[in-house]
């Protein structure tokens, strides 16, 4: 956002961070408008909803209702929810198309549950992470917001919220409480290898645990290798020779082919490898 | 605020859970705002309406026209999703109150914006 130097969530609470001054500088700010535009249409892709099928659809933190405009663009109706008042002011004199609200996420969804059929947040959720007032405990808020975004989804109601954690311990936290909520889904990370382009989308599904889609990134002309899973799990060795019976004609390939690996000499492997022999022998 | 926006409110004060809703609406300013008719979205949104709280606060509002109940086959009549559009989307409250049914708390309305902000004892822990 504004300032070089430390975050905006550093300095202090989103209402008094983001004052008159501030909503006016945001909203004449072309590069602003463009960039919180282009994550709202990437969040609305996201979202996967069916092609015009109008949506009513959740704008949390959403200050002048920038991404409110993109989801009217695109035929949905939205209501906006924001905690800051010259931010919903700004809204206002934009004349958008969706209701707002003045709240505070962290207090949990004013509304009926199984309202919305989609949720979205450009740049928001973050901001529950800093405990601003003494009886903030930022876990409990992350908490209240993400199971009362639950109800208040219909199920298999999906939420995409673009949001700018500080670090990864602040991410797991944020995906902590959304797990605990109830939510399955994933990170979408957009451009994982740039400093500035790097965008991080969490999606939430209600419902039953579909496959999150892919993030972008900058060379999609090669092929991607098959990754492989890491796991903390280790299986010893014991268990992993399980199968192999000692002393069988399969044991003794078997070590003959490792001392092969291990670079010594090592006899033919013949019709008579590991054949039983006369007790004489 | 529209009137589709007040139906689906509901009160998180703490403690008040399920009955949080229907918010009491009394309304000092009112405007009607012409939106564009979507027939499909207006469909869709009818199972979701709760009729008597809609139907108290169009009575609040003085509205005119107001149907009682949904109908049969209601999402192939166009006139009576025309006026559900009327009363749900083109109906503004400007300035005004809502009111929790439980705890008698009361949300205040300014510039069409409800301010839902609770103090530290009311939110649920």
């Amino acid at each position: 956002m504004a300032s070089r130097g430390r975050r905006p969530e550093l300095r202090g609470p989103p209402e008094l961070y983001y004052d008159k001054n501030e909503a006016r500088k945001y909203v004449r700010n072309s590069r602003m408008i463009d960039v919180q535009t282009k994550m709202a249409e990437r969040a609305v892709e996201l979202l996967c909803v069916p092609e015009d099928k109008p949506c009513y659809v959740l704008d949390i933190g959403c200050g002048t209702g920038l991404s409110g405009d993109y989801l009217s663009d695109e035929g949905h109706y939205w209501v906006g929810i924001d905690i800051s008042p010259a931010m919903l002011d700004e809204a206002l004199d934009r004349d958008t198309q969706g209701d707002v609200i003045l709240g505070d996420m962290g207090q949990g969804i004013p509304f009926k549950p199984g309202t919305f059929d989609a949720c979205i947040s450009i740049s928001a959720v973050q901001w529950l992470c800093n405990a601003n007032k003494k009886s903030d405990i930022p876990a409990k808020r992350l908490y209240r917001f993400f199971s009362s975004l639950y109800s208040v989804l219909v199920r298999g109601g999906r939420a995409v919220l673009q949001l700018y954690p500080e670090n990864s311990e602040q991410l797991e936290l944020i995906t902590t409480q959304a797990t605990r909520a109830g939510f399955t889904g994933g990170v979408v990370v957009d451009y994982p290898n740039s400093a500035k382009a790097k965008k991080f989308y969490l999606c939430l599904f209600s419902g039953p645990s579909t496959s999150i889609p892919e993030g972008l990134s900058e060379d999609t002309e090669e092929e991607k290798p098959a990754e492989s899973t890491f796991t903390a799990e280790r299986i010893p060795y014991r268990i992993a020779r399980r199968g192999v019976v000692r002393k069988s004609r399969e044991w003794v390939l078997e070590k003959k082919a490792r001392r092969r690996r291990q670079g010594k000499e090592v006899r033919p492997d013949t019709q008579y490898t590991g054949r039983k022999r006369k007790p004489r022998f | 605020m529209r009137l589709l926006t007040h139906n689906l409110l509901s009160s998180h004060v703490r403690g008040v859970g399920p009955r949080g809703f229907p918010l009491r609406l009394q309304a000092t300013e009112v405007r009607i705002n012409p939106v564009e008719f979507n027939p499909d979205f207006i469909a869709r949104m009818i199972p979701k309406v709760e009729w008597a709280a809609l139907l108290e606060a169009a009575d609040t509002l003085h509205l005119i026209e107001v149907p009682k109940e949904p109908i049969q086959g209601y999402e192939r009549n166009e006139e009576f999703l025309r006026k559900m559009h009327h009363v749900l989307l083109e109906v503004e409250v400007l300035e005004g109150t809502l009111q929790c049914p439980e705890s008698g708390r009361l949300f205040p309305i300014s510039r069409g914006i409800p301010n839902m902000l609770l103090s530290d004892e009311e939110t649920e822990t």
